[in-house]
């Protein structure tokens, strides 16, 4: 058996694209640590000044819904269209509402 | 790599004197420049201090505001109603969860937050004071309460502190139907029998002037509002915002057909806006006092939640206990 590679962990990356917005995922990035993981991203994904800021988290330590369970966790939204403002009628005279 | 070291810039720092006034110009350019503050950036412990306060009086406000309205939720006149009401409810909670985590970005943790409010040291809108003895009242708080938040939310989107600006957006994106509800609910009754429409009336008698000091005292006695202007997280004065609530509400009322108790209050054509009558500030210190009609009785209902959600919360810390433990002996 040839040498046995250890895989350097993955690290989901977010950036943020513009001061005052927040951090989006863009993708993830293979690294030896944290702090490499935010130099590749910077590399990676902001070759093209895409953000002003940079997170990493070890992809481990995200916990993600399962897509399975989609229906039981967003279907309960769907028929309470009363939480949306165009639910109420409000005569067009009224401005400012 | 991260900002973070500058933040403990302290006492053992050898050039803090100058260093603290190249950061805190750096800092301030920075808000002029319209850029945004983040949690890791260097920023005067003032501003941290304000912002704190700030934000987190806004979060209690959130929390202790579901209780007036949530007075009615069982006893809302219709299903839908009562559907819609809890829906709003459920936002404000929401509304305070949002801005507790904005508060806690500046170094302060939840446990403290919720300390000072259950303790009485934290303030909280002093509208949330009143009483709610009608079905009307759940109309008039949507139409005006609400209505005043939002417009002294919107500025605030644009503040110049990331976490809280960005929170604010997401309220005011759900504000917009706690308003409308409230103003069908007005809608209807001034529209109903008459003894609904003397609710409605009665309704804007009681709401009128709180909501009208729910922004505030005015410019020339607030002593805060210079120096959160310059730090932006202030946009408009009190007095501002104030008139704008005033010129866009007023033609609302009138076309529920409700009289606004202010016999001063009239349209001034040369100016373009209309002008009130005297405020009675006496009666905005004494709620602030704690003196208000519920004070009491509004503390005392968070409290009890509470303590009576205590075990909620420590039953689920030793289920996840449990559960860690089992994993760990499994492996
Ligand atoms: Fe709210
Ligand atoms: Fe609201």
């Amino acid at each position: 058996m040839s040498e046995q590679r250890k895989q350097w962990p993955l690290y989901e990356v977010f950036i943020r694209a513009r001061s005052g917005l927040e951090h989006k995922h863009v993708g993830s990035i293979h690294a030896v640590d944290a702090r490499q993981a935010v130099e590749h991203a910077r590399d990676l994904y902001t070759r093209r000044q895409e953000g002003v800021s940079i997170w990493v988290v070890r992809s481990s330590d995200i916990v993600a819904s399962d897509p399975g369970d989609a229906e039981a966790l967003f279907e309960p939204a769907k028929d309470k269209i009363y939480r949306h403002p165009t639910f109420y009628s409000i005569p067009d005279e009224v401005k400012n509402l | 790599m991260y900002t973070q070291g500058l933040d403990s810039l302290g006492a053992d720092c050898l050039h803090q004197a100058t260093d603290a006034v190249t950061l805190e110009q750096r800092f301030q350019s920075k808000v002029d420049a319209d850029d945004r503050i983040e949690p890791k950036d260097w920023m005067p412990d003032a501003y941290r201090q304000t912002l704190i306060r700030q934000i987190s009086q806004h979060a209690h406000s959130e929390i202790v505001g579901m209780l007036p309205e949530g007075n009615w939720i069982t006893r809302a006149p219709s299903l839908r109603r009562k559907a819609v009401l809890i829906a709003k409810v459920q936002d404000e909670g929401g509304h305070g969860m949002y801005l507790y985590s904005a508060a806690e970005t500046l170094g302060i943790s939840r446990d403290e937050l919720l300390e000072q409010l259950l303790a009485g040291t934290a303030k909280y809108s002093s509208i949330f004071n009143y009483p709610t003895p009608t079905w009307a009242d759940v109309g008039a708080i949507g139409w005006l309460v609400d209505g005043a938040a939002i417009m002294n939310q919107i500025p605030i989107c644009r503040c110049s502190y990331g976490p809280y600006a960005r929170a604010m957006v997401r309220i005011c994106k759900e504000e917009s139907f706690h308003q409308r509800q409230g103003f069908e609910i007005m809608m209807t009754l001034a529209r109903g029998t008459p003894e609904q429409h003397r609710m409605a009336q009665d309704a804007l008698n009681r709401w009128w002037w709180p909501s009208i000091m729910m922004f505030g005292p005015n410019d020339a006695t607030s002593k805060h509002t210079a120096q959160s202007m310059r730090w932006k997280i202030k946009r408009f004065s009190n007095d501002e915002l104030r008139q704008k609530f005033i010129d866009i509400t007023v033609p609302q009322a009138e076309f529920l057909g409700l009289t606004v108790p202010d016999p001063d209050m009239r349209w001034d054509e040369a100016t373009q806006h209309y002008v009130h009558g005297p405020i009675d500030w006496k009666e905005f210190e004494e709620v602030l006092k704690g003196n208000g009609p519920c004070n009491r009785e509004r503390l005392e209902t968070r409290r009890r939640a509470h303590d009576e959600g205590r075990w909620v919360r420590e039953a689920a810390l030793a289920y996840a206990e449990k559960q860690r433990a089992r994993e760990t002996q499994a492996a």
